[in-house]
């Protein structure tokens, strides 16, 4: 059972030959198995994954349930689950119990079962997982080297089979690296697609839930699952979501594929590059027609996401000051009660990212900074406006390298941040971006990038499901 | 140098006001907005700024907001975009107030402002739309923040729909200042925009205040907050002004700052100017999509906007041929216009205005009622000055019946007939009047010899004898006939 793919499980599911419970059972199993080792969650919740699985089986028995109920999933600490403490990777919001759940969530159906919170980097600021203040988690490919990030735990968990499938956040790269570094598929929907209402915000314009699985096929249905419009986020979109899995199999013939020249040049690792060079070429053999592609402006994608980016957060986590909720350090009065708290609770990331994006928004820095890299992201749609004016899906790397060794890149932020070269100029243009795994290079997992336009899901998915097949890599190589 | 009466003042004063919308539910939630409610009995995980949450536009305050601004002759932007102004405090639960920064809701407009017998025209520079802090209550025997023992926060007022109006620097005198701040007022109860009463914080004013230079330009501004009546408005302005013109007159220079007016001490006291020092770090909110406000969708709400009170002082006076004063009375409060427009329509429109203008006024002033709820309806105050039109009873008599009708509610026929208030008419009259002119012989003789002065004598001896029924118009005419056949 713990081989199959998630929707080949909610299909047995559906049909009686296994029920929501045993899955439940099998993936507490694992995870007592390899929890040790991996660290992919902050708060396994076995007892209420086996509550909720009871009842998806009841429901089944007295009438129906959604397609994709029933299979076990875990989820990313940054999302607010009513009841179950959330913590966003932060000491700051250690014991921080929500009072609602993330529509995301509750889109999904009644009765999610919840294997487990995954492990992040604190709120969702990183690429490696280093960053959370719960200690890092392991890539199950080698466990000396990290899992990606900041959805490192997500990825690792489903890459470990702790779960079928798993929701990550996507901000700058934070489901499509770490899924990229683990070998497994992550999308990054349309900005607005998947409601953010209950995603504890990092980059509120650049935020988006994502699905993040085993194979494709899983990915459109965990992501008909959780897609849809929200009241309470007037960010999301107000169209109709379409069937994402009914035109999966309708291959690349006819399609035409770009490559980016921008993100295939040396910063990228040869042994990467040809990964992705090999997938193009096999999609060129079944039928698609390929190009090369220019985004002049992806250069400068990277800086002005971490003006954005920075800008947001140094705003959205004023509101963890002791007061009301999380951690409060007691001091004698209230502004050295704040300086206290948020001493004490965040972690040197999100301490360096609160003074970047603070400068950024600073009187006198506010024109040279934040509004120059608004510029820089309106130069990005443009390029993007173009070149898909051409071309339906364009293609690169997800990361420019395999999965590095834990610690390599920790004292260096700079370093760090090159991680999202590949996958920050989708996400300044809202764009949806999925990776999938295209191969092994150095014996590691190496991702591909697709991206098409503004709620094109069903044709990248189809791409990507093409893709996949011609990469020749599945779920079952992991080790 | 120069001595204090060598030297002219000019006041230069610009308002700021905030003005909590007349909405049923917050700004970006939607929890209901009670006012004296038990702390934080309305509140959500929006309102308390808890992880994951996400504020959505709530309409009905970009309507009246847009009401306002068309009452203020400003123009209503096609694209208004929120903002977040970040600062640390405990009453603001996000850490930053979303409101609107560079691109308001209105632009330019104007007030005009009767002061005394002048118009004063007074420029109004933004209009923008934002969400109110919660309540920060100190514990303790100040009842401030310095030197009280804890603090405590009441949620129900955070995120309450607030307008704030900019007025440009062009208010001459505090008094002018408090006209402008009433006026307003006005305004927002006339067209529902607000209640607008000051005693509950719904409408709140900050003034810049400086005293021009002898050359014409500004001199340095200070900045007054939290003047939380009329009264104190032009108090605290006056006392403002004295402070500045105190150091003027001794050499030295005004120092830019934010005061406090203490309605206890009559006095203006500096403010910590550090806790006033922010850079608020404005940036366009990413959780709310620009407002676009299509001109079919202003029209339409201009087009639903009830009268503005200038308008309908105006009206008054050209309509019903009312004094401008009178016009000015009676369209001071909504309620009241409405009342006397009930009225008028029945009866002479003068008469209307002098009965409620006059003694409904101040019975409700006395007892504090609201016009909407009194006993006296419109109903019974065309019936009373009916009995007075038609003779029935004297213009004294029936100030005692309205009197009556304020109290009971009871009709003014009904209560004539209780009473016996009736007006002693037609024969009954004729025949006090020649038995006050029988016994009055004197009087009676310099009458007739032109002296026109004692004619009050004797029509107050027929009062006297009526015990105040008589119609005091009648019996003048009555006693002239009889004197002069
Ligand atoms: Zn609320």
């Amino acid at each position: 059972m713990l081989d199959l793919t998630a929707a080949a499980l909610a299909q047995k599911i559906r049909e009686g030959e296994v029920s929501s419970h045993e899955a439940a059972e099998a993936a507490n199993h694992r995870v007592e198995e390899v929890e040790d080792r991996i660290h992919a969650l902050l708060t396994p919740t076995p007892e209420i994954a086996l509550e909720r699985a009871g009842r998806v089986d009841e429901r089944l028995r007295n009438g129906g349930i959604k397609p994709w109920e029933g299979v076990p999933l875990v989820v990313k600490d940054v999302l607010s689950t009513k009841g179950i403490r959330t913590t966003c990777g932060s000491k700051i919001l250690d014991d921080f119990t929500p009072l609602y759940d993330a529509s995301a969530l509750v889109n999904f159906g009644e009765d999610l079962v919840l294997i487990g919170k995954t492990n992040m980097d604190e709120f969702a600021m990183g690429s490696s997982t280093e960053n959370s203040a719960y200690g890092p988690t392991r890539n199950p490919w080698d466990l000396g080297r990290v899992p990606g990030g900041s959805s490192g735990g997500s990825a690792a968990a489903v890459a470990a089979g702790e779960g079928w499938w798993a929701l990550g956040t996507d901000t700058g790269g934070s489901v499509r690296q770490p899924a990229a570094l683990c070998g497994i598929v992550g999308l990054k929907p349309t900005y607005g697609r998947v409601s953010r209402y209950g995603l504890i915000a990092f980059g509120s314009s650049l935020d988006c839930i994502g699905p993040m699985t085993r194979d494709v096929r899983d990915s459109a249905l965990l992501l008909q699952a959780i897609a849809g419009h929200d009241s309470l986020d007037s960010t999301s979109a107000n169209a109709e979501v379409p069937d994402y899995l009914a035109d999966l199999e309708g291959g690349v013939s006819g399609l035409k594929v770009g490559v980016v020249k921008e993100l295939m040049d040396e910063r990228i690792d040869a042994g990467v590059r040809g990964v992705v060079e090999n997938v193009v070429g096999g999609l060129e053999e079944a039928g698609a027609e390929v190009g090369e592609v220019s985004l002049p402006h992806a250069y400068y994608a990277l800086e002005a996401y971490y003006i954005i980016a920075p800008a947001e957060i140094s705003s959205n986590l004023s509101r963890f000051d002791g007061v009301r909720f999380g951690l409060r350090e007691t001091a004698d009065g209230v502004h050295e009660m704040y300086r206290r708290t948020r001493e004490r609770g965040f972690g040197d990331e999100a301490k360096r990212r609160i003074m970047l994006g603070t400068y950024a928004l600073s009187s006198g820095y506010y024109d040279a900074y934040y509004s120059q890299a608004q510029k820089v992201r309106t130069r990005m749609i443009r390029d993007f406006r173009d070149a898909l004016s051409r071309y339906d899906v364009l293609i690169s790397p997800t990361a420019p390298s395999v999965a590095f060794e834990i610690g390599a890149k920790s004292d260096d932020p700079l370093a760090m941040y090159l991680q999202d070269i590949c996958a920050v100029p989708a996400s300044l243009a809202g764009i949806p971006a999925i990776s999938v795994p295209g191969g092994l290079s150095e014996g590691l997992p190496v991702g591909v990038q697709l991206m098409s336009d503004h709620f094109t899901e069903p044709m990248l998915l189809r791409a990507a499901r093409a893709a996949e097949e011609v990469s020749g890599f599945a779920f079952s190589q992991r080790p | 140098m120069q001595t204090r009466e060598e030297r002219t003042y000019q006041a230069v004063i610009g308002l700021e006001f905030h003005v909590h919308l007349a909405t049923t539910t917050k700004m970006f939630c939607g929890c209901r907005l009670v006012y004296g409610d038990e702390p934080n009995t309305h509140t959500c995980p929006v309102c308390l700024g808890h992880p994951g949450t996400l504020p959505v536009i709530n309409e009905k305050a970009i309507e009246l907001g847009v009401m306002a601004g068309l009452a203020l002759n400003c123009d209503v932007a096609e694209r208004a975009v929120f903002a977040r102004k970040n600062y640390f405090y405990p009453d603001l639960p996000k850490g930053y107030q979303i409101s609107q920064f560079d691109e308001p809701i209105c632009n330019g407009g104007h007030l005009d402002v009767p002061v005394g017998d002048e118009t004063v025209r007074v420029g109004i520079t933004r209009l923008h739309l934002e969400e109110d802090a919660a309540k920060n209550v100190h514990v303790g025997v100040s009842g401030r923040m310095h030197g009280s023992v804890g603090s405590m926060v009441d949620f129900n007022r955070g995120g309450t729909p607030l307008m704030e109006i900019v007025t440009e620097p062009d208010i001459p005198s505090p008094e002018a200042a408090r006209a402008a701040a009433n006026h307003l007022k006005e305004i927002m109860r006339a067209i529902g925009v607000s209640e607008a009463d000051m005693e509950k914080g719904q409408l709140r004013c900050d003034a810049n205040v400086s005293i021009r230079n002898p050359d014409g330009s500004f001199g340095t501004k200070t900045e007054l907050k939290n003047m939380n009546s009329f009264r104190f408005v032009e108090r605290g302005l006056a006392r403002e002004l004295e402070r500045q013109q105190g150091i003027l007159d001794s050499g030295g220079t005004v120092a830019q700052t934010t005061l406090h007016y203490d309605p206890e001490t009559d006095e203006v006291h500096e403010l910590r100017s550090k806790e006033f020092a922010h850079d608020y770090r404005y940036f366009p909110e990413p959780d709310l999509l620009p407002l676009e406000l299509s001109e079919a969708w202003v029209r339409e709400i201009e087009s639903r906007m009830p009268e503005l009170p200038d308008a309908m002082r105006a009206r008054f006076v050209e309509d019903y041929g009312l004094s401008p004063y009178d016009a000015g009375v009676l369209t001071a409060d909504r309620d009241l216009a409405v009342y006397y427009e009930a009225v008028a329509a029945e009866v002479d429109p003068k008469q209307a205005a002098n009965w409620i203008s006059g003694d409904l006024r101040s019975l409700l002033n006395e007892s504090g009622e609201e016009v909407s709820n009194s006993k006296a309806s419109p109903e019974r105050m065309i019936e009373l000055i009916c009995l007075v039109r038609d003779g029935a009873i004297s213009r004294s008599a029936a100030r005692d019946v309205i009197g009556r009708v304020f109290e009971t509610g009871d009709s003014p026929t009904a209560i004539v007939e209780r009473e016996g208030l009736a007006s002693v008419g037609g024969d009954e009259l004729s025949g006090v009047i020649e038995e006050v002119i029988a016994a009055n012989p004197d009087e009676v003789g310099r009458v007739k010899v032109g002296d026109k002065k004692v004619m009050g004598f004797l029509i107050g001896q027929v009062m006297k004898a009526t015990r105040g029924n008589a119609d005091g118009g009648r019996a003048r005419e009555i006693l002239l006939q009889k004197l002069d056949s």
